[in-house]
């Protein structure tokens, strides 16, 4: 594997008192690499929203730092900050409120290019929007007049996309991209994503709590709860073999029309919910080595 | 067969605009058993969300029921009801749980003064017994009793759709419908929640009528299952036949778009 474009070493967010701290993230370690899609998952408050704040450097770390190209990224100034957003973009969960409703499409993709390409003029502008738009499937002489209302999701979700992609830049991360969408639709979208990963050498963070999307977009994948990345490790080998009860527990409760509510009946993980969830809240500082690429934190006993 | 709990024929509502009106929903016919799990699907703008808002008549215009549709719940045409007909049939016959029902609770009254809203208005009830009643009821959707107390702030999502879920069953309708129950909540909560209504109706006997777009959820609970698309129901079936061996080709389309979690993992071009 090539180097990391970007590491987050052993990052902590604090809220909270001082006496009474929350730990929104807690020792949260991970690479994203140029080609490759990591997935992060875990069910809604548990730290996957704060971990992409941290990279988007809305929130500074209190513990922990950030590597960027290989070095620390300090109290960046504001040049500086502005060249690491530019390798950055972010694709939202709800294309019907990123968008803003007064604008056209093609305002929506030329302002990151007058913001972050300054030396283009008028017509290579002109020109790059046209090959973006061509990027993410939509017909470019069609779309740019629009407004966002007179677009479906889908098709809103695309240019979320192309908006990304308009500053060149090295990392997306996907805070779930496709959850607003229809089902019919999803996959298109997240087809789209791989293909852009694969293309253009991007590194990916797709964020959700679709586990069955997950394994459909990711090389790897880690389980986030309370704070704690519970278990990592390469895509397959997580879902086929899961170490941890919080991850069986995620996976235990994915709709799965293979198996009847009847034959299952509050099975195994399901009838331990509290148990679980009072335990997996607790740090577990502990790392243990499945096989190669896959770890999981052993909770306390 | 026994009389359905809920009988849906030829059932047309449009959407009614100034220059053409909207079929919603196009000649829409099915029957639920007493007791039965019935689900529909279909994606955004099927008109699945439109019949469950006509069934306990909630629709609004410029929504019309043209003439000719029934919907017939223990043998009456809910389409004939008068005013205080319809006040006594919502809640006591059916029951409807709405997509963010989490937030269809009222924020400044607390959790028991909503159980005794609906207790009241379908009876002569004191306080003391409503809060007895309200006690029993969230024991069913395993809620402590001290939440009686709680506002809807203190409660978590989860909590309180199990909340509404609980409120819904107060007075023992026959049928409950469910639009998009689960979708603001994650996986495991959704698990919860369904299973304890599957539980639920088994013990008390209520049918359900479950819509969603979430088609392996519902193969996992359903009894039968109903695929719509613009409005017409295409495929009507058991859910085990929807799953395994689906008729139409827009319900095999729905199967092939769907990320699966074992197995071969194919691409899969799908239109958007």
């Amino acid at each position: 594997m090539s180097d990391p474009i970007l590491a987050l070493d052993n990052v902590s967010k604090v809220f909270g008192r001082a006496d009474k701290p929350v730990y929104a993230a807690r020792a949260v370690s991970f690479a994203l690499y140029p080609g490759r899609t990591l997935a992060l998952v875990g069910e809604s408050g548990s730290g996957k929203t704060t971990a992409a704040r941290l990279i988007m450097r809305e929130y500074t770390p209190d513990e922990g730092r950030l590597m960027f190209r290989g070095a620390p990224l300090g109290k960046a100034d504001s040049k500086a900050l502005r060249d690491y957003r530019s390798s950055l973009q972010m694709v939202f969960q709800d294309p019907f409120s990123s968008l803003n409703p007064t604008h056209t499409i093609r305002y929506h993709l030329e302002r990151p290019l007058k913001l972050h390409q300054r030396g283009l003029t008028a017509a290579q502008r002109q020109a790059a929007i046209v090959e973006l738009l061509e990027r993410v499937k939509l017909d470019p002489k069609l779309i740019m007049p629009k407004f966002p209302h007179e677009l479906s999701g889908g098709q809103r979700q695309r240019i979320s996309i192309a908006r990304a992609l308009a500053v060149n830049p090295q990392v997306i991360v996907a805070d779930e991209p496709t959850s607003m969408l229809d089902v019919s639709v999803r996959q298109g979208i997240l087809n789209l994503l791989n293909d852009m990963k694969a293309e253009l050498k991007l590194a990916l963070l797709y964020i959700t709590h679709d586990i069955a999307t997950a394994r459909y977009v990711a090389d790897d994948i880690m389980v986030m709860y309370a704070g704690q990345i519970v278990e990592w490790g390469a895509v397959d080998k997580v879902l086929d073999d899961p170490r941890h009860p919080y991850t069986r527990l995620l996976l235990s409760a994915v709709p799965d029309p293979d198996r009847r509510f009847d034959d299952i009946r509050f099975a195994d993980e399901l009838g331990r919910i509290e148990e679980i969830r009072q335990q997996a809240a607790l740090a577990q500082p502990e790392v243990s080595q499945v096989g190669e690429n896959h770890f999981f934190r052993p909770m306390p006993a | 067969m026994t009389t359905p709990v809920l009988s849906v024929r030829n059932l047309n509502i449009d959407y009614v605009g100034s220059e053409a009106d909207f079929h919603a929903v196009k000649n829409v016919s099915f029957d639920i058993a007493p007791g039965e799990f019935f689900g529909l699907a279909g994606e955004s703008g099927c008109g699945k969300s439109t019949i469950a808002f006509a069934v306990s008549r909630l629709h609004r215009p410029p929504a019309l029921i043209r003439t000719g549709s029934e919907i017939l719940v223990g043998g009456r045409n809910v389409l004939d009801l008068s005013d205080e007909e319809l006040r006594k049939f919502r809640w006591r016959e059916v029951a409807m749980v709405f997509q963010s029902a989490m937030n269809s609770l009222n924020p400044v009254l607390t959790i028991e003064t909503q159980f005794y809203d609906v207790l009241r208005a379908h009876g002569p009830i004191s306080r003391a017994d409503a809060r007895a009643r309200a006690t029993e009821l969230l024991k069913l959707v395993d809620i402590a009793p001290e939440r009686l107390d709680s506002y809807p702030h203190q409660c978590s999502g989860g909590m309180r759709q199990r909340i509404v879920i609980a409120i819904c069953l107060a007075l023992n309708p026959k049928l409950l419908i469910m639009d998009e129950p689960t979708t603001a909540l994650d996986v495991v909560v959704q698990r919860e929640i369904l299973q304890r209504i599957d539980v639920l109706r088994k013990k008390l006997g209520f049918a359900v009528l479950f819509i969603t777009h979430d088609l392996g959820l519902m193969v996992q609970v359903s009894d039968r299952i109903g695929i719509m698309l613009e409005g017409e129901l295409v495929e009507v079936n058991d859910a085990q036949t929807i799953y395994r061996r689906p008729q139409h080709a827009y319900t095999k389309k729905l199967w092939a778009s769907m990320p699966k979690l074992r197995g071969e993992q194919t691409r899969v071009e799908a239109s958007s």
